[in-house]
């Protein structure tokens, strides 16, 4: 994984010691909150429903044992002991201290970890496909791309005041994991006919509160043009976007007012001027920082143990069946770590789980972390003799989950619990859900299944690319959940439709399952999937089933 | 024709700990709701603001936010106001635990 150099040990180190004087200043007196506020957001502080709330990048979800520990001595140290991992390959501590985050800063710096542009009208955290470097399907491994973007975009001096934040995510892969449709721009590396590597560009994509799927604005992009023309692309935006109306600010409203075509124009327009200017600098660059992406040495021990152990034991066979994906080497496995334990929040690891990651990583998987923007860990490189003894150690701390894909592997944002932006409470619902399917005993019975929480029409949660999307709101001063159907957070991207009239609190758990009772009912096989279901049945028979018994409920 | 004043409360988050508070009529920070100033009058109401929001080495973002009497003094009629003064419902967070 990439290694800080100099310059960037300089870098981190310099802005965490300016906001350790601008906190300073604050506290004394000298420095309003008005003033201060743009620099705590700048260094991703942010004020929240209880408390500070300090969100910590972990670029394009990769980390390393030692950084994973030192999370773990964090939230030990200033928060209260766990921190809540994001959609977008971020953590969140929700209980610093104003005086504390300095310090913290400097604990992250000395595992070469950060809080840059986490937040504000900036170039956010560059995320990526979270089985990079391992999938089976892939291209290409997308973080060497993500993290040159991180480094051109860090503190770029055109784009500190956007008209608003602005997302790029990348995929190496065949399937895209990394939801690039939904982002500000989309970065899939793909392969044309020549043989050649290069880049398709999405741009617009984007969900909130007018959720639009990106459109391909470059089939094919040179490797060698990636930086000018994605630096066209925002410097377009930058100067047409909305600064009048935060709503319309985003670039999916630009390419939605000006038309794809006109974008594409200006943009072509831009490159044609600023790519003289990029002497090939980056590319050294990117080179350099392919060195710190070799593929691990792969071992090739037999696995019988893993065999030994899937024939004996049905619950960790279970397990297996569910948290694995298939790997480029045979020998080995992707393990997700399920984050989603039935009736826990969705997301949250404690500072023990951390540390117990933080040891399996390094002793069983190449010293090698993701974070998923589906909220769950993943040792991406497990040869399979190591399972057996990885599942007992993961078991130990409550994180061998089986439900990965599952109607339980719930996203949620932090909702009304803790964010100060959130309508409605999203947290207990993701809970109860998961708790009821649990007891209901369905979930394996149910199979393939998203359901996605975001508790404002901000869509933390992607309750829009969601199969079950759930939208809370505040509706005259009560929480109120809205519901959409068919949403695909995959290559096929689609926004879900809505249902109809919101629940309440209390009644959209039972909304959920009657749903899911009547996808049982009407599925052609168990092979079938609820998407694949819902896309070719419609909404009818689902709505049918919502409100109906809702309505005989009503009236008895 | 302007809406009837209903009741309020000034509250803000504190800038070091940065947890909900809330202005008491005595020109006091408290972190337990029922010691606020319940202010039924809206020229009151301006000029409670504007005191608290020249604490600015204190608080952070002063409102005003709807407040009923109750038994013991303020309480919300939100939800959000009630979350503040409770914590989030996942864990045993916050205002919950720490003013028991």
């Amino acid at each position: 994984m990439y290694k800080y150099n100099d310059f960037d040990e300089a870098f981190v180190r310099t802005r965490v010691a300016q906001f350790g004087d601008q906190v300073q200043r604050r506290i004394d007196g000298v420095l309003t909150e008005d003033e201060f506020r743009p620099l705590r957001l700048m260094n991703g502080l942010y004020l929240q429903l209880h408390a500070y709330m300090l969100r910590v990048a972990i670029p394009y979800g990769t980390l390393n044992g030692a950084q994973m520990r030192q999370l773990a001595h964090i939230a030990d140290t200033y928060d209260k002991g766990y921190g809540h991992f994001t959609t977008r390959q971020n953590i969140q501590y929700n209980w610093p201290v104003l005086k504390d985050v300095p310090q913290i800063l400097s604990d992250l710096a000395d595992v070469e970890m950060h809080a840059l542009q986490t937040s504000g009208n900036t170039i956010r955290n560059v995320t990526a496909d979270h089985f990079a470097g391992a999938a089976a399907d892939e291209i290409e491994d997308p973080r060497p791309t993500a993290e040159l973007l991180r480094q051109w975009s860090t503190d770029h001096p055109e784009f500190q005041f956007l008209p608003r934040k602005f997302k790029i995510a990348v995929s190496g892969a065949k399937h895209d994991r990394a939801v690039t449709k939904a982002h500000d721009i989309g970065i899939r590396i793909v392969k044309n006919d020549a043989g050649e590597v290069g880049y398709q560009v999405i741009v617009g994509g984007g969900l909130g509160r007018t959720p639009m799927v990106g459109k391909v604005i470059k089939d094919f992009l040179p490797r060698e043009d990636l930086l000018p023309y994605t630096e066209a692309v925002v410097s377009v935006w930058n100067l047409l976007g909305r600064r009048d109306n935060k709503y319309k600010a985003r670039i999916k409203i630009t390419v939605h007012e000006n038309g794809l075509e006109e974008i594409s124009r200006l943009v072509e327009e831009r490159f044609a001027a600023i790519r003289p200017t990029f002497s090939g600098v980056d590319q050294e660059l990117l080179a350099q920082i392919w060195g710190h992406f070799t593929p691990p040495a792969y071992g090739n021990a037999p696995y019988d143990v893993f065999k030994a152990r899937l024939a004996t034991d049905p619950v960790f066979r279970s397990w297996a069946d569910t948290n694995l994906t298939a790997h480029k080497n045979d020998n080995y496995a992707i393990l997700t770590v399920s984050l989603k334990k039935h009736g826990e929040t969705p997301g949250d690891a404690s500072a023990e789980q951390m540390r117990v990651l933080a040891d399996l990583a390094e002793k069983y998987a190449h010293d090698e972390l993701r974070i998923s923007h589906e909220q769950n860990v993943i040792l991406p490189h497990v040869h399979r003799a190591h399972l057996p003894a990885i599942y007992d150690a993961l078991k130990a701390v409550d994180l061998a989950t089986a439900n990965i894909g599952l109607i339980s592997d719930i996203i949620a944002c932090p909702g009304m619990d803790y964010c100060a932006l959130a309508t409605a409470r999203s947290i207990p619902i993701a809970q109860e859900i998961a708790e009821r399917f649990d007891e209901l005993k369905l979930e394996h019975e149910v199979g393939p299944l998203k359901i996605k929480i975001s508790g404002c029409i901000n869509a933390c949660g992607h309750h829009h690319v969601g199969h079950i999307g759930i939208l809370g709101l505040d509706r005259a001063g009560v929480e109120n959940y809205q519901i959409t159907l068919g949403g695909d957070g995959t290559d096929t991207t689609v926004i879900g439709t809505k249902t109809g009239p919101g629940f309440s609190y209390e009644e959209i758990t039972p909304a959920i399952e009657r749903i899911v009772m009547a996808y049982l009912d009407l599925r052609q096989s168990p092979a079938e999937t609820f998407l694949e279901a819902y896309n070719r049945l419609g909404m009818a028979p689902f709505k049918a089933a919502l409100y109906e018994e809702a309505t005989a409920h009503a009236a008895e | 024709m302007s809406r009837r004043f209903t009741p309020k409360v000034v509250t803000a988050n504190h800038l070091l700990e940065g947890d909900a508070i809330w202005l008491t009529a005595d020109d006091r920070w408290t972190r337990d709701m029922c010691e606020a100033e319940l202010i039924e009058d809206e020229a009151h109401a301006d000029i409670r603001l504007l005191f608290a929001a020249s604490q600015q080495d204190v608080v952070v973002g002063p409102y005003l936010a709807d407040a009923v009497a109750g038994e013991n003094g303020p309480e919300p009629t939100h939800f959000r106001e009630d979350f503040r003064t409770k914590g989030p419902s996942n864990y045993a967070h916050g205002k919950q635990v720490e003013l028991s």
